[in-house]
């Protein structure tokens, strides 16, 4: 073969690669309801990973929220001073952080802690059979690591994204708090007086999106890993770049979908 | 106490393990090209063979981890290959596999390790019964004293003991070992060696081991096969296979007994 057909070869097992791969993508996900809704449950498991995945990711959620709600406030305020519109500032953090940054800042940091860790997790017990032990005790691996892991994400982010905004608002208000008198039960009737139902609803059916996201990529990864300890790496890695990636084309999508019905 | 609860496997059969023409490759790589053999209720087979010759590929078929390319595989009387999920489960509760790296649950202690398979398998069975089995299978393996440790902080052999106790928990009827004596020192090994026949007749048990290691596959086996090249060579008990003039066979001999 020359140097021509090599490079054709390789660029159509390329996609063949990559077909087979959102096949095998699909069969997961397809697996994952087929599952989900059998008994046994797990319920035991399942608050366990939430009380995992949320009390470990607290710490790092509280710093963000706050940081962002403070950053984004003293940036904004310049721009609004120019028009004299400072007291808009509440209403505009409010949209920014209920509306997309709450729930987004949250699914980006739990697609980097939670979705590695469970990549890490799972293939780690697959290079060394503990997967495999678990099948030959006739215990149903898929359901008791992956359906419960996915659960709990899907469970945990919506309430972490909605921790996230609250701190996000305190840190905005202790900006605004600094340049002007202002009480915090003011503060928070503005930020809110601004905001809709389908505001606080669409951001919490994103986060549900993107807690799915999150813990299925991550076991699909972690499930499916190979070659030793390198595969537990790459599978921890591809569970991250692979999330956030799906998490921003969603983030387009909803928000798209929302204003479609927000201007219905 | 789980007897009663396990899935009824009928065994009219003498022969536990049935295997005929059975075939295995890996992409362009063929593994296994033709077994055939059959374990006998109560027997101890030792399958010898080098490194990558396929002996933890075949009793990973065995156990439904893989699937065969082609032949017949029957276990308890029942063709694994066209058993479904819940039925292939049924039948592993019936076979025990104890893994060549013990495969412990790294995030359990060692009482959670043992106490799994019976909870997630038995769940009407009360904790104290749960906590006296764990207390017997451990003690059966010398290492009641270690059911609070983690799996980290054990050692190989003690590892490897605790695989084996994991398996006898759920009281199999065949057990299969997958290199029970690889990494372990020669004093190690010669007590997991005792311990699988201790075990053999404390639970009456067929057992298939799969080992490299000449000492413990003499010393457990009551036949002897060495898988080479796919195939089983001369099946048999040890001396009658190792009196056979086959470099292959001789060549292994020597590298284990007269170096």
């Amino acid at each position: 073969m020359n140097n021509s057909n090599i490079k054709k070869y390789l660029f159509s097992k390329g996609i063949d690669n990559a077909f087979i791969g959102v096949r095998k993508a699909y069969g997961f996900t397809a697996l994952f309801f087929k599952e989900a809704f059998k008994k046994p449950f797990h319920l035991r498991e399942i608050i366990n990973q939430c009380l995992e995945i949320g009390l470990k990711s607290l710490p790092l959620i509280t710093l963000t929220g706050f940081i962002v709600g403070m950053v984004f406030t003293k940036q904004s305020r310049p721009s609004l001073e120019e028009f004299g519109a400072t007291s808009w500032l509440p209403s505009l953090i409010g949209i920014a952080i209920v509306r997309a940054l709450g729930s987004l800042v949250t699914a980006l940091i739990c697609a980097g802690k939670v979705g590695s860790g469970i990549g890490a997790e799972l293939g780690s017990m697959r290079v060394n059979e503990q997967i495999d032990a678990m099948e030959v005790s006739a215990i149903n691996p898929f359901k008791y690591l992956v359906v419960t892991r996915v659960a709990a994400t899907t469970i945990t982010i919506p309430v972490l994204a909605l921790y996230c905004s609250f701190m996000g608002l305190c840190g905005s208000y202790v900006n605004v708090h600094s340049e002007e008198a202002i009480s915090i039960f003011t503060f928070f009737q503005n930020a809110f007086s601004s905001i809709s139902f389908l505001d606080i609803f669409s951001s919490l059916f994103k986060s549900i999106v993107y807690g799915f996201t999150i813990g299925i990529v991550g076991c699909y990864k972690g499930y499916n890993a190979t070659q030793g300890t390198r595969g537990v790496g790459k599978a921890s890695n591809q569970a991250v770049v692979l999330s956030i990636f799906l998490i921003f084309i969603e983030e387009i999508v909803l928000v798209q979908i929302t204003n479609w019905i927000r201007y219905f | 106490m789980m007897e009663n609860t396990k899935p009824d496997i009928k065994n009219e059969a003498e022969s536990v393990i049935s295997i005929n023409g059975l075939y295995k490759s890996f992409d362009d790589v063929e593994v296994l090209k033709g077994i055939d053999f059959t374990l006998l209720k109560g027997e101890n087979m030792a399958v010898l063979g080098k490194s990558g010759s396929g002996k933890s590929v075949l009793i990973k078929i065995i156990v439904g981890l893989l699937k065969p390319d082609e032949g017949e595989v029957v276990v308890l009387g029942k063709k694994v290959e066209k058993l479904n999920h819940s039925e292939l489960d049924a039948l592993r509760l019936h076979v025990g596999f104890s893994f060549q790296s013990s495969a412990l649950y790294d995030s359990m202690n060692v009482y959670q390790n043992l106490a799994f398979p019976l909870t997630m398998n038995f769940r009407n069975l009360s904790k104290i019964e749960v906590s006296d089995a764990v207390e017997q299978v451990l003690e059966s393996v010398g290492l009641k004293d270690k059911i609070q440790v983690m799996p980290s902080d054990l050692s190989g052999g003690q590892r490897k003991r605790i695989g084996i106790a994991r398996m006898l928990i759920l009281k199999p009827e065949i057990m299969l070992f997958d290199e029970p004596t690889a990494g372990l020192d020669p004093i190690t090994s010669g007590e997991i060696i005792d311990l699988i026949n201790e075990v053999r007749h404390q639970n009456n048990a067929s057992s298939l081991i799969i080992t490299h290691d000449l000492t413990c596959a003499k010393n457990t086996g009551d036949r002897i096969a060495m898988l080479y090249e796919g195939k089983f060579l001369t099946p048999g008990k040890f001396e009658t296979v190792f009196d056979i003039d086959n470099e292959h066979i001789k060549g292994f001999y020597n590298y284990n007994f007269t170096r």
